[in-house]
């Protein structure tokens, strides 16, 4: 079939679709939410009646996907490396019920955290689950190892955990694809009590876990993924994982090593291989996109075997994404230097948008909080994070999705009065729901400030749980009437809304202050929109 | 053929459009490709950077090594210079406008930051916003600076002109001539001027 121009992204898309998913559940989360986008627009996943609607969080997106399995369909989960741990309990137990349709969980790791708050490295948690992990080194790995990871996932009847990370999520080049498969009929697991996890039932579909683990390393070797490269030169070997291979090749001319090599791609990793590398070399160079996992591993507590290099050893830096100069300097390659930088090159941080409604609310805001000593703004994870910066500096913190409200409130109890939280409404729907049911039931003193832009913002504009829903959620869950507060962040608006807040922040009790304004990206797309389809019909 | 490209900008700026027509264009001479974009949080006005590869082998790695960098493409004249420590010191080429987007309060002068790639062996410095008004609109300010560096791309020019009238298909004809014109007067005066 024809060449297709993608993203690694783009890739895991197409390769879900035709590993013939029924549906693609997620929350958006850069660098991943180009994944779910591209199923949401293709005519292709359409037609198919693939189901691609946002999910509220990556916990619910991970267990409506169980069902779907559960119901014998195949179905795709995406989400950013920190969206694992929100989905976590869910993964974490999938691997005890097991699947039965294939069931892919997609994890777009974040090294040197371009837009990020850590660089987890997921491959741990497939490790902790003991099920499969792919890892992709290029956009036609990304594509094929999809389709096999939904064949691997019914065969031992496990889900698989697909591991990229930024470089590879946002990067395109061809890709290959072959004939789609149909979706799945619906068929139930024939055994109704898998997925039933009590103790009972759970302590033998974990040992069933623990007896797949032998048949999944050997799959590891027979699928292709896991390349043993022989080279001549046997005073170093060199284990290189995911996208760490291709910075390797990249310093060897056509490619070709002096070195024994071993790509790792898929995991468990086979101990046969990894033994005979052992055996064959002086010494090894391990190269991880991500943490030192195989390296800690292979070396060991004490160290006490053949020298092993890597991340842990300084030969490689222990923190941030590796790139070809990196690995170079890694294997005792010289390298260029380019210009020396200039002193006229200044930071430029990302920043809100000019005419963003976060500027007016947290503007309002911080005149509002002017009376008191500073500090109080517990914050969340959105575009207004970016007014922890200059020129507003309004927040105090950004920890996780919906850590806002319950961080405001453990603070008020700890004598912060008053304790604001500002959170924005998808993240609101996505996570702070029932921390503002816990302010509301602990009486906690402290105003919700919910910045509304009616959208997910920060990743792209994408649709919001939240959206024509925020008030009745205040009110479902307990927050007085008259402390629900709704304005308009706008310059006009500026007093009267200082004026609002300062009120909420005397108020004894529970307040939310909703801010909503349409973000200006969405806005202007809505609007462009509007006035092509105006002039289509005119014309 | 190799070619290993730095675009830069802020973001909004449109180098990713720059990105798409030069592999709309690879492509079609059967090159291979790979492109590196920056997505999330750094597009909010921040610097924006995409590693953009072609060659007529299979390319490995989607970062260019520091050093090895044929081309740095700017559409902003501090941005480009942020990637000067990638640049090739014997034969790498800085093309970039000459117009500031000054949205942070310490930009330094104009003059100094164009003395600095000035210093550099091989340089075209344009002013873009100028060019590309003179032709019908600031807006093709990106197409202008893909012409002055289309001298040095080893891409034929009329697979680039093929690759706009591609890439603009759904905004029409006149968008489309804007851009030939904005891409062709990029290049005389590239070719002019160096």
């Amino acid at each position: 079939m024809q060449d297709l121009l993608l993203l690694g992204d783009e890739a895991i898309a197409q390769g879900a679709i035709d590993a013939g998913i029924s549906g693609v559940y997620a929350y958006p989360g850069t660098p991943s939410t180009e994944i779910t986008e591209y199923i949401q627009a293709s005519k292709e996943a359409e037609d198919r009646g693939i189901k691609s609607m946002w999910s509220a969080n990556e916990k619910t997106a991970m267990e409506t996907a169980i069902g779907m399995s559960y119901a014998g369909k195949k179905s795709l989960v995406c989400m950013k490396h920190v969206g694992l741990n929100v989905a976590a309990d869910a993964f974490v137990n999938s691997a005890i019920t097991g699947a039965n349709g294939g069931l892919v969980v997609l994890s777009a790791d974040d090294p040197s955290m371009h837009s990020s708050q850590n660089e987890q490295d997921s491959r741990f948690y497939g490790k902790f689950s003991m099920i499969p992990v792919m890892e992709p080194s290029n956009q036609q790995e990304a594509y094929d190892m999809t389709r096999y990871a939904f064949e691997l996932s019914e065969k031992f009847e496990i889900p698989v955990l697909l591991r990229i990370t930024t470089r590879l999520a946002h990067s395109r080049s061809g890709v290959k694809r072959v004939q789609p498969q149909e979706q799945n009929e619906m068929k139930l697991p024939s055994n109704l009590r898998q997925f039933v996890l009590l103790p009972s039932i759970a302590r033998k579909q974990y040992n069933a876990l623990l007896n797949k683990q032998q048949a999944m390393e050997e799959d590891g070797i027979t699928s292709g993924f896991n390349k043993y490269i022989e080279g001549d030169n046997k005073s170093l070997g060199i284990v290189a994982c995911g996208l760490a291979y291709n910075y390797l090749i990249e310093n060897y001319k056509d490619g070709k090593l002096p070195y024994p090599v071993l790509k790792i791609s898929q995991y468990p990793v086979p101990k046969t291989m990894l033994q005979k590398l052992y055996d064959e070399v002086e010494e090894i160079l391990i190269l991880e996109e991500g943490y030192p996992i195989i390296e800690e591993l292979l070396r060991g507590y004490l160290n006490l075997g053949k020298k092993v290099s890597g991340r842990m050893d300084g030969t490689v830096p222990r923190a941030g994404e590796l790139n070809p100069n990196i690995v170079a300097k890694a294997v005792g390659l010289e390298v260029l230097d380019g210009f020396e930088g200039s002193s006229n090159v200044k930071p430029r941080p990302p920043r809100l948008c000019d005419g963003c409604g976060h500027w007016d609310a947290f503007g309002a805001l911080n005149e509002a909080l002017k009376p008191y000593s500073g500090g109080r703004v517990l914050s969340d994870i959105g575009c207004y994070t970016l007014s922890a910066l200059p020129p507003l500096q309004s927040i105090n913190s950004c920890v996780d999705m919906g850590a806002s409200i319950t961080m405001a409130i453990g603070a008020s109890e700890a004598g912060l009065i008053p304790a604001v939280a500002a959170i924005g409404d998808s993240t609101f729907t996505h996570s702070g729901i029932t921390g503002l049911l816990d302010a509301v039931n602990r009486k906690a003193n402290i105003v919700v400030l919910i910045n509304d832009n009616s959208t997910t913002g920060m990743t792209g504009g994408q649709d919001s749980s939240a959206l024509g829903k925020v008030e009745d959620i205040c009110r479902g869950v307990g927050v007085e009437e008259d402390h629900i507060k709704l304005i308009k962040p706008l310059r006009r608006n500026f007093e009267e809304n200082v004026e609002i807040i300062s009120k909420e922040l005397e108020y004894e009790g529970v307040s939310v202050v909703i801010a909503r304004r349409e973000c200006v990206q969405t806005l202007a797309r809505r609007m462009k929109l509007k006035h092509a389809n105006k002039s289509a019909t005119t014309n | 053929m190799k070619k290993d490209i730095i675009l830069a900008g802020v973001g909004g700026q449109g180098i990713l459009t720059i990105a798409t027509i030069i592999g709309t264009a690879a492509l079609s001479e059967g090159l291979f490709l790979k492109q590196a974009e920056v997505h999330g949080m750094s597009q909010r006005g921040g610097d924006v950077q995409s590693h953009m590869r072609i060659s007529s082998n299979e390319i490995a790695s989607d970062l260019i090594p520091e050093g090895k960098v044929d081309m740095i493409i700017s559409v902003e004249p501090m941005e480009s210079l942020r990637y000067v420590n990638m640049l090739n010191r014997k034969d790498g080429w800085l093309i970039t406008s000459m117009n500031p987007f000054d949205n942070i309060s310490d930009y330094p002068e104009l003059e100094d930051i164009l003395n600095d790639i000035w210093k550099l062996p091989h340089y075209v410095t344009i002013d873009a916003n100028k060019v590309a008004k003179d032709k019908g609109s600031v807006k093709a300010a990106n197409i202008v600076v893909l012409g002055a560096a289309s001298p040095y791309l080893n891409i034929n020019y009329e697979l680039l002109e093929n690759a706009i009238k591609k890439v603009f298909k759904n905004k029409g004809e006149d968008i489309i001539n804007l851009n030939l014109l904005a891409l062709k007067a990029g290049r005389d005066y590239a070719e002019k001027h160096t």
